[in-house]
């Protein structure tokens, strides 16, 4: 297991490189020039040389590059035009809030999903089964963000039910410890006695995380079901049948624990896709996150902050899937034991 | 996986009944990937015959009838907030998306099956850096990599296109590759090779059709992929600008109205799903055919 | 002879209703076997004896199975009459089954050792520290080096052959051990190895006064094994008798069929050239009310195409369902 954990770590690298390579290739070679949009489109010039100059962008593409990589390495990835802030600190600020919103949304995404996926599965056939595949079916057919909006639209517009977007109600005053809302939620109930602020939070996360989390529960279920269905089919159950077992451990113990090892692959894939497509929800619910920022960014082509952001998140995705990899390995017998 | 099935008559008393019409007519008994197939129709007539189903000019703003509501006639779905009929963008819309999933996918589908067919059949170190390349593609975040392709080709609709058509490439060039590989140990491969068949017949003609099935499946599914992936790159300004009538930018331009106009921004999305919906089911059916193993 | 029979069945029908059509694939079986004996079930594969072995423990996936009708009596208990958490009871208890492929018939994610103390949690209601003592008895007693260590491992660091006996010893965990059914058992299995397993299962056999419906193709292992032998051709049962009957007087053309094609041996008195059956087994989705031989079969005539024979008595409990059974010359 240790030359497998070893081979896989040693491909990180390679790749991480193979990464911030492509991205220095994409705005390097990308129309339009970055000083022009700094300094918008009537600048005279020697303005624009200037600022080029300053940018590092009038030397040739190798000594950029090597500059770039350098920087890269040490996680400078500039200042953003917009704001003037360095990006790592933006990234790292807003940071936390995806975190969270990914984590609740991957949990609710996998509970209901693989329960549902199990259910299916066994009453195979019946009208749960055909009504619950169906509609993971439509959970993979719409755009995220459209259901985003459809769903602000009847809870909070119509039914007032949840707020429209952002992470808290402007009037709770609180200082967050750990940047985590519903943890500081539970903190400042456990310090005050005061429910609101962990409610708010609570509240503001829903719609998000639904909307964010419906894609990976239609296909956690759809996984789930036809792992069963393929675990339910092995002879090993039919073992475990002809000895007695009861109905329920041989479904719950004895089949789910194999049918889950793809499921948790897949799992792993979709928390990292989730960071990517969080873009999107975050946008759409002014969930103050990286996807956001990201989305600000490329709209006012801020493109240190666009590098910086995509860099960061692809080798999130990156890591996210090696420990996927990592993670199979172990819970995965035939190649632990090995 | 073995598509040797494709070749294989099983059970039909006419043995010169061809293999496709058999798998047509498995094919028809699935009820969802038939209701996916009529759905695909339906909007590809709505498609072509556009300039006569639309009652309106997609392009036609009227300040007058800004913003009117779902169903004030003869506004079916009612208007945006320039005026513009939402029903005929819509119609006109099915036009984009589906000339969108087409070309995306006859990207991915050309050159990635390229690249895994000639990866998996001579191996070695076209094999290796393919296959690099391709580990560095899918370690990007789907999105993500085809923002950059974007950025790098300049935010249009046919760029997005291209953009879609590059991102799921690796995809198809993985499963293409994977067949090729079990194709080539398969024992017909040894018996064409020892009657001195050449190694381009050989890829073409005998190993290219035992590995389309998955392929098949995957391009299905892809076209609906590719229409929601084109619709998020409009969402970011990436991909369709205003005002082409394109579904996803119908959506994102009227984010604004979620509370005062609902119906802009959700028919347009129902046509997503709709599509996108029927793709699935008519592709989930032609994998249940192809490879029947999966089902039960 | 009446009441000694610890498995009885009467009329069994089973079916399968697939996408392309209704499949007979049991039809009208009489079996039984008495206590401490050993049926072997023969015939080629399709042939439905894998399938009344699950209908015996009742495992016949359902849809797209169905048990028609019939009686299988166990101990003297109908137990198609059971509810399913009744039989749930029973499997593991008076019932054991073993499969044909050692291969992946054990869970491959858990321990071995877990697998049998399964039995003891269910059956004997012991806590799992117990049930796992008891495991390593149960590797003893199937002759597995170690117990105490293999008891700790995971299937695919077993060989074939030792998956076979932990297979076996599952089986005989069982606190009330009345047949053991085993599918196939030694066919997966490299012909050494084959040997000591059969051997092993004698041996258990003997000890506890288990009953053994033994089911296989290989008509060598019926002579080491079986003391009663029943033949299944296409869902029906077409001869059965002693071991010694069946291989000394055959009188169905499929039996002789089946005793010609083994490998020649001095043991069994038939001629030692390989001779293949011709022709294919029907199509279970288009059989008729004839005799389902009757398309290979040298002495067919018109009444075998159209009547499914009647039993026929050939003395010394040897029934044969046949036309011409006795009037034909192998």
């Amino acid at each position: 297991m240790y030359k497998f954990i070893l081979k896989r770590v040693g491909m990180l690298f390679p790749t991480l490189f193979g990464v911030i390579t492509l991205v220095f290739f994409m705005l390097a070679l990308s129309p339009g020039e970055p000083a022009r949009v700094i300094l918008g489109e009537r600048a005279n010039k020697e303005a624009v040389e200037k600022l080029n100059a300053e940018l590092g962008l009038d030397k040739p593409m190798h000594v950029q590059y090597v500059i770039y990589l350098k920087k890269v390495v040490q996680l400078d990835f500039g200042r953003s035009i917009k704001t003037g802030q360095r990006v790592i600190d933006e990234i790292k600020s807003r940071f936390p809030a995806t975190i969270e919103l990914a984590i609740f949304s991957m949990i609710l995404a996998s509970v209901a999903g693989i329960f549902i996926g199990v259910i299916s599965a066994t009453k195979r056939y019946s009208l749960l089964d055909y009504v619950s595949m169906f509609g993971a079916l439509f959970g993979v057919s719409m755009p995220v963000f459209w259901l985003g909006l459809v769903l602000i639209i009847i809870f909070s517009v119509n039914l007032n039910l949840l707020p429209t977007g952002g992470r808290m109600d402007i009037r709770y005053y609180f200082v967050p410890i750990t940047n985590f809302y519903i943890l500081d939620g539970l903190i400042h109930f456990f310090k005050s006695g005061d429910l609101g602020v962990f409610l708010s939070a609570v509240t503001h996360m829903i719609l998000p995380a639904v909307t964010l989390g419906t894609i990976p529960l239609a296909i956690i279920a759809r996984i789930t079901r036809s792992s069963m269905l393929e675990v339910l089919k092995q002879d090993y159950i039919k073992t475990a049948r002809a000895i007695g077992t009861p109905e329920h451990k041989v479904i719950f113990k004895y089949a789910l624990r194999n049918a889950l090892l793809p499921v948790i692959t897949v799992i792993g894939l979709q928390f990292g896709m989730l960071l990517a497509g969080a873009i999107l929800t975050e946008t759409i619910f002014a969930w103050p996150g990286i996807g956001k920022w990201l989305y600000h960014a490329i709209e006012s082509r801020d493109f240190p902050a666009i590098q910086g952001g995509i860099i960061v998140i692809s080798t999130c995705f990156v890591l996210i899937n090696l420990f996927v990899d990592l993670l199979y390995s172990v819970i995965n017998p035939k190649i632990r034991t090995e | 996986m073995s598509f040797l099935k494709l070749f294989k008559s099983e059970n039909v008393a006419n043995n010169s009944e061809s293999i496709w019409y058999e798998n047509w007519q498995l094919l028809k008994k699935n009820k969802s990937a038939m209701f996916g197939l009529y759905i695909i129709i339906f909007f590809v007539l709505i498609a072509i015959f556009a300039p006569v189903v639309a009652p309106f000019d997609p392009y036609a703003q009227n300040i007058d009838i800004r913003k009117l509501p779902f169903f004030s006639w003869p506004y079916i779905l009612g208007t945006d907030d320039f005026g513009r009929d939402i029903l005929s963008r819509i119609i006109y819309g099915a036009r984009i998306s589906l000339v969108i999933g087409f070309i995306s996918v006859s990207i991915s589908l050309i050159f990635g099956s390229f690249i895994g067919l000639i990866s998996g059949f001579y191996g070695g170190w076209i094999d290796k850096i393919s296959m690099r390349i391709i580990d560095i593609m899918l370690a990007f975040p789907y999105i993500l990599l085809t923002i950059v392709i974007v950025a790098l080709l300049g935010p249009t609709l046919l760029n997005a296109m291209i953009a879609i058509g590059i991102a799921r490439l690796p995809q198809y060039a993985r499963i293409m590759r994977a067949s090729v590989l079990a194709e080539k140990a398969a024992e017909y491969v040894e018996a064409e090779k020892s009657l001195g068949v050449g190694n381009v017949e050989l890829m073409f003609r005998s190993i290219l059709p035992n590995c389309l099935a998955p392929i098949i499946v995957q391009a299905t599914l892809g076209v609906g992929s590719a229409i929601i992936e084109s619709a998020a790159l409009s969402f970011l300004g990436l991909g369709a600008q205003p005002p082409t009538p394109e579904w996803g930018l119908m959506i994102a331009s009227a984010r604004e109205f979620v509370s005062s106009a609902w119906w802009i921004v959700t028919f347009p999305g129902i046509a997503i799903l709709f599509v996108v919906l029927g793709f699935n089911l008519l592709g989930d059916g032609i994998r249940d055919v192809l490879d029947p193993r999966l089902k039960d | 002879m009446e009441n000694n029979k610890f498995l009885d069945i009467k009329g069994l029908n089973v079916s399968f209703y697939t996408q392309k059509g209704v499949v007979r694939a049991v039809r009208d079986l009489d079996l039984w076997i008495n206590k401490g004996e050993t049926l072997a079930l023969v015939g080629e594969s399709g042939c439905g004896k894998s399938v009344t072995a699950s209908s015996i423990i009742r495992l016949i996936p359902s849809p797209p199975g169905k048990i028609e009708s019939g009686e299988i009596f166990l101990d003297g208990q109908d137990i198609l009459k059971l509810s399913e958490e009744e039989m749930q009871k029973i499997r593991g208890d008076k019932i054991s089954m073993i499969f044909q492929d050692p291969m992946t018939s054990l869970n491959p994610v858990f321990k071995i050792g877990d697998q049998i103390a399964e039995i003891f949690i269910t059956h004997y209601g012991l806590k799992k520290k117990e049930a796992l003592e008891r495991a390593v008895e149960m590797l003893d007693m199937v002759k597995i080096p170690s117990p105490e260590k293999r008891v700790k491992s995971y299937p695919h660091q077993l060989s074939g052959g030792m998956r076979q006996r932990v297979m076996i010893a599952m089986a005989l965990a069982s606190p009330h051990p009345g047949i053991m059914i085993a599918d196939e058992p030694t066919t997966a299995l490299d012909v050494t190895i084959q040997a000591q397993i059969l051997d092993l299962m004698k041996e258990l056999q003997e000890k506890i006064q288990m009953s053994l419906l033994l089911i296989t193709h290989d008509m060598g292992v019926v002579a080491e094994m079986a003391s009663r032998v029943a033949v299944m051709y296409a869902g029906r049962k077409v001869e059965s008798a002693d071991v010694y009957s069946i291989f000394e007087k055959p009188f169905h053309p499929y039996t002789v069929g089946l005793l010609n094609s083994m490998p020649s041996n001095e043991k069994y008195k038939h001629n030692a050239r390989l001779e293949a059956i011709e022709g294919n087994v029907p199509n279970l989705l288009e059989i008729g009310d004839g005799c389902p031989f009757e398309n290979r079969c040298k002495y067919a005539k018109d009444i075998c195409r159209n009547k499914f024979p009647e039993i026929k008595d050939m003395g010394n409990n040897h029934h044969v369902w046949c036309h011409f059974a006795g009037e034909l010359n192998f």
